[in-house]
């Protein structure tokens, strides 16, 4: 507990948290200019300041670590709050084609590679997770920049993302329970009872979130934010107990809320969210020797190869199902490339398997190198297309 | 009439398109937050977006007000061009022998050939009147007619 710690102690947590807040924004700052995600950088950041970094730091990890944890699970319900039921239900109907695609083609060369590298099935299965998760994060905000959101393969795009939500509500209890590592009954039966409960949530979300939305919207911006908040850590803890994983616990908070206050509840969690998350990302490459990344970075770097093309080739799918010409289709693809905040979301899940430091590494490399080139090929979608023209 | 397509961008907002009698296509997205983007979408590319305006909400408003403005005075510009034929709005004078008179009473349509398509009082407007609608001092009347028509109207009713 950092508040019984000696004052000098105490001083030093100030001074290190503090420091590497200040770096961190100036990461961010960087990243802004440049137009990309800080997610990489924060990586990096995360590196430097873990053990073997180049500042390895004193701050007790106990502290650390359940900020990380409220950081995941902030971003999940944030994911959750990012669409309404109808939405849920339009990209269902409309994208279910791509989102099989997509799941397929994704996953498999993430679980192919964790195979090839002789992991254990689970660490396997997270692998093909961080591989099929685009980052909506990133993915947003270069339509965004680049002026893309009126353009007709978009839909599809926001389509394929919606499609990914909803099988997390799927994937992240199934690899929870996985990860559990018992024998294949007791397996069997967590999944099927983070499954039911999962549904029961969800059910329960669509029918009384309404009325919920309508208590929580009442009120000023004060309780609502505390309210929100208590409320994504107590179903998160919930579902923790259930062996749900506390994430999607928080994922259908999100998805409960509807209507004006979703809006609202997204704004003031907003900030909260890149706070919490910022230590995150940070918390998981502090977890990562950084010889381990030296080494993960050749499967990283072929993963990511990979990875890039399933996804181009995704996008190309789901475009062309939309019937939107070539340009439009590599457009979509290499917008979707991008990977992080997801990827490296489930890949936490493993951090206490055998593997689990070497999946950690992989994921780091296969996300930094993903989200930095997705975004450029993205600017220059264009100009591929011209040259898959010409040939 | 234009045909409208409306698509749902999810976590973002809605899309509504059209082409227009030019042959290009046009483009409105509203965000969730309010703001708008109205977009043009390329000719070689029709699945790009050429150009795209970022509209505020305050943006949005003064380009509907000059969007609604002007298309009201096209359509009384496009009746005037009816080859002879004017409209004219026409103010009863208080000293007019036809205040508090009928427009029966007046028998302006065989006087002077102009009609009286509409009586605007005070914030109402009484369209189309009947030959009892009373005409009061004050009262715009809104009247077609060939130029010289309403200018014998104007001088029954404005002197």
């Amino acid at each position: 507990m950092i508040l019984a710690s000696p004052s000098s102690q105490l001083a030093t947590s100030f001074i290190e948290i503090g420091a590497v807040a200040l770096v961190l924004a100036v990461l961010a700052r960087v990243a802004g200019r440049f137009g990309f995600t800080a997610i990489p950088l924060y990586l990096i950041a995360g590196l430097a300041v873990g053990e073997g970094g180049v500042f390895p730091l004193d701050v007790s990890h106990d502290f650390i670590a359940l900020v990380a944890e409220i950081g995941v699970l902030l971003l999940l319900l944030t994911l959750g709050l990012e669409y309404s039921p109808a939405e849920l239900r339009h990209g269902l109907r409309s994208g279910m084609a791509a989102g099989v695609f997509d799941a397929i083609a994704n996953f498999l060369p993430g679980f192919a590679a964790g195979a090839a590298l002789g992991w254990a099935m689970p660490a396997a299965v997270l692998l093909g997770g961080v591989c099929w998760v685009s980052s909506s994060g990133i993915i947003s905000k270069v339509l965004a920049d680049l002026d893309r959101l009126g353009n007709r393969e978009t839909p599809a795009v926001l389509n394929l993302l919606v499609m990914e939500d909803l099988a997390m509500a799927v994937f992240l209890p199934v690899a929870s329970a996985l990860v559990l590592g018992r024998a294949f009954g007791s397996t069997v039966g967590t999944i099927a009872v983070a499954l039911a409960a999962v549904s029961g949530i969800m059910l329960l979300a669509f029918r009384a979130g309404d009325r919920l939305s309508a208590v929580l919207d009442r009120g000023g911006d004060e309780p609502l934010l505390l309210a929100v908040f208590g409320l994504t850590l107590v179903v998160g803890g919930l579902a923790q107990r259930l062996e749900v994983s506390a994430a999607i616990g928080a994922f259908l908070v999100g998805l409960a809320l509807s209507g004006p206050v979703q809006h609202r509840a997204g704004a003031l969690i907003g900030p909260l969210r890149d706070l919490f998350a910022a230590v995150f990302f940070v918390f998981f490459s502090f977890q990562i020797e950084p010889a381990r990344l030296v080494d993960a970075l050749g499967p990283a770097a072929l993963l990511a190869a990979v990875g890039i093309a399933t996804k181009i080739g995704t996008g190309w799918f789901a475009a062309a199902q939309a019937g939107v010409g070539v340009p439009g289709r590599v457009r979509a693809g290499t917008t979707l490339a991008a990977r992080g905040e997801f990827s490296i979301v489930i890949a936490s899940l493993g951090a206490g398997l055998a593997d689990g430091e070497r999946l950690g590494a992989v994921a780091a490399g296969f996300v930094l190198l993903t989200a930095v080139v997705g975004p450029l090929a993205a600017r220059s979608a264009d100009r591929l297309a011209t040259a898959i023209g010409r040939d | 009439m234009t045909e409208i397509q409306e698509t749902l961008l999810p976590g973002v907002g809605v899309r509504h398109e059209f082409t227009t009698s030019g042959g290009e296509r046009l483009a409105l997205l509203t965000h969730r937050t309010g703001r708008r983007e109205l977009a043009i979408y390329d000719s070689d590319d029709p699945d790009m977006c050429r150009t795209v305006l970022h509209l505020s909400g305050e943006d949005t408003i003064a380009l509907g007000e000059l969007l609604g403005a002007s298309q009201v005075s096209e359509t009384v510009r496009r009746m005037q061009r009816l080859e002879g034929v004017a409209m004219d709005w026409i103010t009863i004078a208080s000293t007019s022998p036809s205040a508090g008179r009928t427009i029966a009473d007046g028998d302006f349509r065989t006087r002077t050939g102009a009609s009286i398509v509409a009586i605007i009082r005070d914030e109402s407007t009484v369209p189309a009147p009947g030959p009892e609608a009373q005409l009061d001092a004050g009262d715009v009347v809104v009247a077609i007619g060939t130029p010289e028509g309403l200018e014998r109207l104007q001088a029954l009713l404005g002197t």
